[in-house]
């Protein structure tokens, strides 16, 4: 029990909190505090999106008219190249884990940080510096026009700057490495004690799932690399024809990583998602350890379907079969998710507050990426559909639609506990509306046009598609408006929303048991631990406009027996 | 690095925290097992980023092991044993310095690093005969691959006066200064009464010395066996024979003197054409035989950068076993350091049959 | 979080372990080295997975003595043997589909004289 300073104190709006506690760029650049580390990768993720948005706006006018009477076409492959080189690698890779797993692991787990705070801050400036890489071959003039998968023998013949661009991608893959080592080692040995593997919430089984791939697979993508890089610059024979090289090797290499890195993409928001539907439905999740193993799931087997990128590479009839059929099974943990979360929000107390708008939002975009894909994994269909625009669309939906909204609905939802600050909710949910509708109307025409043949990475094009891009085109603008509308919103609460406290939206995890922003030790008591989604463990405290344990209230709002709150 | 961080109120009499706790552990096993599972999960990184050379090597191997047939016997096995030896003592002295160092006996761990880091560098030191003495034969990596036998003649007077390679010296010119550096700053140290830098720096310069242990013994080793021709079997003496005939002609009639004048060799290369490729034939020299060497240079390369970032970590042990850092709670950093260096010979192991003993 | 302060989780391995493990590990590489050097014809065929098995030999012994493998939390080993898991894995897949293009790629006109490069 504490009384209503104490609880102010504890769980209400701080002004003393880790954002000033200590001031200057110093304190800033040479911060070992994961909060700000988070929210460095934030802003830096941000720019990253922005930046190869705009590139993607460029592409989507320039096929406006099926003559690509605005950029010539070397121009064009760099365009769709950099648009996609930065868009996974600056941006998605690091946007969930690195920005809001940053910020979120550690209170999750009620610890103070991550285990290795020194390496966070290693991995957020080798981050700047490989995508400082990336950006220098556009300012350096001579851009990247290899498609963001570098295939050999292309990739060693042209001119552009490919050597920056893949030292970039490898400085990015150690960026990468090094959170999920960090988020590994914190989640095994840094829990609250008491917090067991199933005491977790599912954001961290995400992220856990996550940390695997990032180890295990983005070293391999390192050493592609850089034997593409020596490829490049000594000939070795390893990847180039002319030399004796296997180029279909380098595909085995690339997607050996890549394929387990399109799970880094979205098993992270697939962890978001979770959180958002339990808390916005304010219902225990249902089906809790199949949600946590279904990532597990898809993360192990995301490494046994790599081949799939590659049936038409004249990879032999047997590994296609055998790559074929694993693929389909990537289905079954993906589609557990999937009806857990409609079974979690079943007759649930749902809030459509814009963090669950843009949840509701993903389970319907990834539903439809997620089923595209099964075309896409069986051989007869793929072969028509290979390399068109059924491809792109299947991605972005998966992509963008899952892993974009996710990122979106998750930085809405710890918005608040980040800036102490509320954003305004109707202007949140006509940014999901514009984003949901612009995407569609964007990526849907490209399913068609891609099913009647319509190749990818073109930039002129037969004009029967000219209607179908001219749709694409009038989407890609309202979802650039619904994008811009959406951060214009955060940034707007960040400075000057209304002042809200610690847990507003009466999530039960452990993050939200802290004042809002949070101090820089996280928690001043230490948190009690309660399931994480026993939402009836939180009450509503009128004086903060807040929830607040059930154990820091007085006894006549709460049931049971409580202990001696441990503060200090 | 400048940390800046918050006055933390109540930090010290919180928890019993020692020294080298940091803020945000409980305690010193918490501490030590976070690093523990840290270093394992970033030596299975390690394991992962070889993997793509060991992919690329098993795969050549299946496809065209006439290749490597042909090529293995340019590599000395007794020099690549010697080696293995050198590091499989350097793995011995390691685990040795951590056991001193679970024990807080610092002063032996100062030792038993010391000895693992000269180990490093004569290791170093035989890897660069090694392979200077391949590209003085112009056995490169697959497109400069340019085989020719016999001695060849150093053009630099050093290299001349010495009777060594022309890049033997060149790749010497970064230890050479190390070693000069560090001894001047012992020096230096000890004029100005700083007992630890002193004693650190001479240590240093003991460490780098290792590489001239292992340069001159490579070399030494080189000159008595005429070439290192020692590891190779008959077989292989035939093949070169071959190849020289074969070569020496070629040579003659094709490209006429200058054979290393840089202009004539990038005009060549321009004015060079596609020519359809007759297909490996047996018992001939294979052109695709450098892809063996483009392997090799590959796996030994990372090998050894990652022996020299080993170096780099042995020196920062090095320097906290000087100030006498380890206790039996406090030793995680010794133990992270030597579990990687053991990575290395374990890589190392498996490079050594792979590489050197293709039969 | 209880623990004692004394180092409870410190496993020194004693030296004489030590040195018997070194010296397994020379004989057994001395063992691979005469092995390549002395042709024992019926070995031909299983040479190289004699050699990798005495390498992997040799590998168990430093991760268990040298790397303290046999005295870690479980947890530890098994992330450090799942790697190798993943290696096989890479390696296997890889190698199932390779012989299928292999003409293609020696057929492949080569780029025909080496450029020389000058020492």
């Amino acid at each position: 029990m504490a009384t209503a300073a104490e609880r102010k104190k504890l769980f209400g709006h701080a002004e003393n909190n880790y954002l000033n506690c200590t001031k200057g760029i110093r304190s800033w650049i040479f911060t070992l505090d994961h909060k700000r580390i988070g929210v460095m990768y934030l802003v830096g993720v941000t720019l990253a999106l922005l930046l190869a948005g705009v590139f993607a706006l460029i592409l989507r006018l320039n096929l406006w008219t099926n003559t690509s009477e605005l950029l010539t076409d070397a121009q064009y492959n760099q365009m769709f190249t950099l648009h996609g080189a930065v868009m996974v690698f600056a941006f998605i890779i690091p946007s969930i884990p690195a920005a809001l797993g940053n910020f979120v692991l550690p209170m999750m787990l009620g610890a103070k940080d991550v285990a290795f705070p020194r390496l966070n801050l290693c991995s957020f400036y080798l981050w700047i510096l490989g995508t400082g890489f990336l950006l220098w071959a556009i300012i350096s003039g001579k851009g990247l026009d290899t498609g963001w998968t570098f295939y050999t023998p292309y990739s060693i013949q042209t001119d552009t700057g490919v050597i920056y661009a893949t030292f970039g991608a490898f400085i990015l893959g150690f960026s990468s490495i090094f959170t999920g080592l960090n988020f590994l080692v914190t989640v095994n040995t840094m829990r609250i004690p008491g917090q067991g593997w199933f005491k977790m919430p599912l954001f961290l089984w995400g992220l856990y799932a996550t940390a695997i791939i990032q180890v295990l697979a983005t070293p391999v993508l390192g050493i592609t690399l850089l034997l593409l890089i020596a490829e490049k610059a000594m000939h070795i024979g390893i990847f180039d024809p002319k030399y004796g090289g296997d180029p279909v090797l380098f595909q085995h290499f690339f997607w050996f990583y890549s394929h387990p890195a399109v799970y880094i993409m979205i098993l992270p928001g697939m962890g978001v998602i979770s959180e958002l539907i339990a808390v916005y439905s304010r219902k225990k999740v249902f089906g809790y350890s199949f949600i946590a193993f279904s990532s597990v799931a898809i993360a192990l087997l995301g490494f046994l379907v790599w081949g799939h990128h590659m049936f038409t590479s004249g990879q032999s009839i047997v590994v296609t079969l055998i790559f074929s059929a694993i693929t389909f099974t990537v289905a079954i943990p993906s589609a557990v998710k999937v009806f857990n979360w409609l079974a979690t929000m079943y007759k649930g107390s749902i809030a459509l507050t814009t963090p669950m708008c843009y949840a509701l939002s993903f389970i319907f975009l990834f539903g439809i990426g997620g089923l595209t894909g099964l075309f896409l994994g069986a051989l007869s269909t793929d072969i028509h559909l290979h390399d068109t625009y059924f491809v792109v669309a299947h991605f972005h939906f998966v992509m963008v639609g899952g892993t974009l909204t996710a990122v979106f609905g998750g930085v809405y939802h710890w918005w608040p506990k980040m800036f102490g600050r509320m954003y305004n909710d109707n202007l949140g949910r006509l940014s999901c509306f514009l984003v949901f509708m612009g995407f569609n109307l964007t990526f849907f025409p490209q399913f068609v046009m891609g099913a009647r043949g319509m190749p990818r990475r073109y930039a002129s094009y037969d004009p029967e598609f000219t209607i179908f891009h001219q749709w694409s085109t009038a989407g890609a603008m309202v979802l650039g408006i619904g994008i811009v509308l959406g951060f214009g919103v955060l940034v707007y609460a960040a400075f000057k929303g209304p002042k809200v406290a610690g847990n507003p939206f009466g999530a039960a995890s452990l993050e939200w048991q802290s004042s809002s922003p949070p101090d820089f030790h996280n928690f001043i008591h230490q948190p009690i631990l309660h399931d994480p989604y026993d939402f009836e463990s939180m009450i509503y405290d009128e004086e903060l406009d807040t929830y607040v344990p059930k154990e820091f209230m007085e006894p006549d709002k709460q049931p049971a027996t409580e202990p001696e709150p441990q503060t200090h | 690095m400048a940390v800046v961080e918050p006055e933390h109120e109540a930090h010290d009499d919180h928890h019993d925290h020692g020294e080298f706790i940091a803020h945000h552990f409980e305690s010193a096993e918490q501490q030590f097992d976070s690093g523990k599972l840290g270093i394992w999960l970033f030596l299975v990184t390690e394991v992962l980023f070889f993997s793509g050379l060991f992919v690329a090597y098993t795969l050549y191997r299946v496809l065209h092991p006439e290749i490597f047939d042909q090529a293995h016997v340019f590599l000395d096995k007794y020099l690549g044993f010697a080696n293995t030896l050198v590091l499989l003592f350097s793995s011995l002295t390691m685990a040795v310095a951590v056991r001193y160092a679970q024990l807080g006996k610092n002063q032996h761990v100062v030792w038993y690093v010391l000895g693992t880091m000269v180990c490093a560098s004569a290791f170093l030191g035989v890897k660069a005969i090694e392979y200077t003495h391949k590209w003085d034969q112009g056995i490169m990596v697959r497109s400069y691959f340019d085989y020719h036998a016999g001695h060849h003649e150093a053009s630099m007077p050093l290299a001349r006066a010495l009777g060594v390679s022309d890049y033997l010296i060149w790749i010497s010119i970064v230890p050479v200064l190390l070693l000069v550096g560090f001894a001047l700053f012992a020096v230096f140290a000890k004029l100005t009464e700083k007992a630890n830098a002193a004693f650190f720096s001479a240590c240093m310069a003991i460490a780098i010395g290792g590489y001239f242990i292992g340069a001159l013994a490579g070399h030494f080793y080189m000159e008595l066996t005429d070439g290192g021709i020692g590891g190779r079997s008959e077989k292989a003496a035939a093949l070169m024979a071959y190849e020289d005939e074969t070569h020496s002609d070629h040579e003659h009639t094709d490209k006429p003197a200058d054979h290393h004048d840089e202009s004539a060799a990038e005009q060549q290369k321009e004015t060079s054409e596609i020519a359809p490729y007759e297909g490996p034939q047996n018992d001939e020299f294979d052109q695709d035989i450098g892809i063996f060497f483009s392997i090799y240079y590959c796996m030994t390369g990372l090998h050894a950068i990652h022996i020299i970032a080993g170096i780099g970590f042995l020196a920062w042990i090095l320097w906290r076993s000087i100030l006498g850092h380890w206790r039996s709670d406090y030793f995680g950093p010794c133990d992270y350091v030597g579990l990687y260096w053991h990575l290395v010979d374990l890589i190392w192991i498996y490079l050594f049959p792979l590489l050197y003993l293709i039969d | 979080m209880s623990h004692d302060h004394d180092g409870g989780f410190a496993h020194p391995a004693p030296p004489k372990l030590l040195i018997t493990v070194f010296i397994a590990l020379v004989l057994l590489t001395i063992l691979t080295l005469a092995m390549s050097s002395i042709d024992l014809g019926l070995m031909g065929a299983f040479g190289f997975w004699i050699a990798m098995s005495i390498a992997s030999f040799k590998a168990a012994l430093v991760l268990l003595f040298f790397m303290h493998m046999y005295w870690d939390k479980p947890f530890n080993v098994l992330v450090f043997l799942s790697s190798s898991l993943f290696v096989i894995l890479f390696i296997g897949l890889t190698l199932m589909d390779s012989s299928h293009y292999k003409n293609s790629v020696d057929e492949y006109p080569r780029q025909p004289d080496p450029p020389a490069l000058s020492p």
